[in-house]
């Protein structure tokens, strides 16, 4: 199965992955025009505290604990990837409680969002496919 | 196989899957005395606030008693169990046999007597879809609600009916509120924030008596109310595995596997007692997600599996008006507290290990703390004053980030 895992030693700490996952998931055309005075809300981030530096995704656990404590159902694993149905949920931040990386975190309306894959953005991360040092892969390991 | 489940909630729905991740073929039959498809039972105030509906509250798709191959029966209450004859014994005479049986049957509001409880004619609980469908009917805009009871559930209830009725008073005997998950500092900041909609509180008392529409309160004070909430807390539904001869405490006793003194009878949710891990101690842990993968280790032992050990422990996610606050573990051992404004943390630690804390207003990344209570990573492996500030897995170290980032292992 494909993740998107880290390379630390080549992360530059540019955040590009941060904007590209961002305008992914827009669904605009034009970067500049989608992410133009908004605060982006990545489902990738960067921990960069001067000295080291590298970019947190959700690892789609084995053992997914923001799955099996969600309180709606609206988190769920299927072939390997984790998804949020937005309809579903309520905002609770049960997710939030339980995930062991931080990578669940609230869109502008309130309710969860997460690291999908890019499975509806066409399929390789976009997050991925900007970073300019290999820093992120998408791979089997 | 013939597998019974008792309950058709989250316990239930963890021990179906649990049991279908092993056991593709046996006859599984769920009895629930409700009449609803599974659903999520802390919704119920999200409904009546209009933050979901009746088709989103389901815990689970609409195919997934027929996606999971199980069959049902609705409206019906197990009244006994029948141990030697291995038989669930319903309320219409019917006995069902099972060769693996769990008892998933929740709890039920506790509401302890008080003089003149009876008079009042508009009185509700907080704990059931029909539940929160009796007080809606109820509902209109100038009426005054009296919620007794100030934990999650009362506040929970207040916060999804505030914007539906007219005024909203809450009383509780303890002198904060959300004393179970919250210290005084963090209940403080919360009651203010709730204030601040519209609720009022009366803290530190309890109702002496009602007479139909008025409640006399132990601090002399008199309270006028239209409708009467009773969110004093639950008790556990243990009564079949206690009649049955069953071990039970405060709750069902349980082992490793979920299985109650009485052979091929098995227990999850609400009704168990847990170990909390946090502390050490044995206490009933009615939350949500504990209830789950209970219920889920409790379908992998009834299907001849080993269960993983479930590291239960307290916590919860909860909001009010827009305020979040997280929560778990044990609050004893040291403490490191931060506080601006609306943004509250506090962190337990003691033996090289975080216990628990307290988060209110900024709870990003919050899981990274729960990951340390129930883990026990030990505090000097990491960087504990950068954690402290705000969670992160730079504290971690390269080689955990090399395994958990990297897909690294170290097995060898």
């Amino acid at each position: 199965m494909k993740r998107v895992y880290v390379n630390e030693q080549w992360c530059l700490g540019c955040h590009l992955c941060e904007y590209n996952c961002a305008f992914a998931n827009t669904g605009k055309k034009d970067m500049a025009s989608a992410l133009m005075n908004i605060k982006i809300r990545p489902n990738i981030r960067v921990e960069d505290d001067g000295k080291v530096c590298f970019a947190v995704s959700c690892r789609h656990c084995d053992e997914p604990f923001c799955v099996t404590n969600c309180i709606t159902g609206a988190l769920t694993k299927v072939g390997g990837v984790i998804t949020i149905d937005r309809n579903k949920c309520v905002g609770c931040y049960t997710c939030v409680l339980s995930c062991p990386y931080g990578c669940v975190t609230p869109t502008e309306q309130g309710v969860m969002q997460k690291c999908e894959l890019c499975t509806t953005n066409g399929g390789t991360p976009k997050c991925v496919l900007g970073c300019p040092n290999n820093a992120i892969v998408f791979e089997e390991r | 196989m013939k597998y019974v489940i008792i309950g058709n909630s989250a316990a239930a729905v963890g021990a179906i899957e649990g049991i279908r991740a092993l056991d593709k073929d046996g006859d599984i039959m769920v009895i629930s005395n409700e009449g609803h498809h599974t659903y999520s039972r802390p919704l119920i105030s999200y409904l009546l606030q209009g933050k979901t509906d009746r088709e989103r509250m389901k815990y689970r798709t609409d195919s997934f008693y027929e996606d999971f191959n199980c069959r049902t029966l609705f409206g019906k209450t197990v009244i006994k169990l029948d141990k030697d004859k291995k038989a669930a014994l319903l309320d219409d005479g019917e006995k069902i046999p099972y060769d693996k049986l769990l008892v998933a049957t929740g709890s039920s509001p506790f509401v302890p007597p008080m003089e003149g409880l009876d008079t009042v004619s508009k009185r509700f609980s907080f704990m059931s879809l029909d539940d929160a469908d009796s007080l809606e009917k109820a509902l209109y805009p100038e009426a005054r609600v009296l919620i007794v009871g100030a934990g999650l559930i009362g506040l929970k209830c207040a916060e999804g009916i505030l914007a539906r009725v007219g005024k909203i008073t809450v009383i509780d005997l303890a002198p904060r509120i959300l004393s179970s998950i919250l210290d005084d500092e963090g209940a403080k900041i919360v009651q203010t924030h709730i204030e601040k909609q519209g609720i009022d509180f009366r803290l530190g008392v309890s109702a002496k008596s009602f007479s139909a529409n008025k409640a006399e309160l132990t601090s002399g004070e008199t309270l006028e109310f239209d409708i009467l909430v009773t969110a004093v807390g639950v008790r556990p539904n243990v009564g079949l595995v206690k009649d049955a001869g069953g071990e039970v405490d405060r709750g069902i006793l349980v082992d490793e596997n979920m299985q109650t003194t009485i052979p091929d009878v098995f227990a999850a949710g609400d009704c168990v007692v847990s170990c909390d891990l946090s502390c050490g101690l044995k206490r009933i842990l009615a939350i949500l997600p504990n209830a789950y993968i209970g219920g889920f280790n409790a379908g992998t032992a009834m299907s001849g599996g080993t269960p993983k050990p479930q590291k239960a422990m307290p916590m919860n996610a909860i909001g009010f008006f827009g305020l979040h606050i997280i929560t778990a573990g044990s609050y004893e051992g040291e403490a490191f507290e931060m506080q601006d404004k609306e943004n509250y943390k506090k962190l337990f630690y003691a033996d090289d290990a975080l216990k628990g804390f307290i988060l209110i207003g900024d709870v990003d990344k919050a899981g990274i703390y729960t990951s340390l209570v129930r883990e026990k990573t030990p505090l000097s492996g990491i960087d504990f004053a950068s954690v402290c500030k705000e969670p992160s897995l730079i504290a971690f170290g390269r080689s955990f980030r090399d395994e958990k980032l990297g897909g690294k292992s170290y097995e060898n």
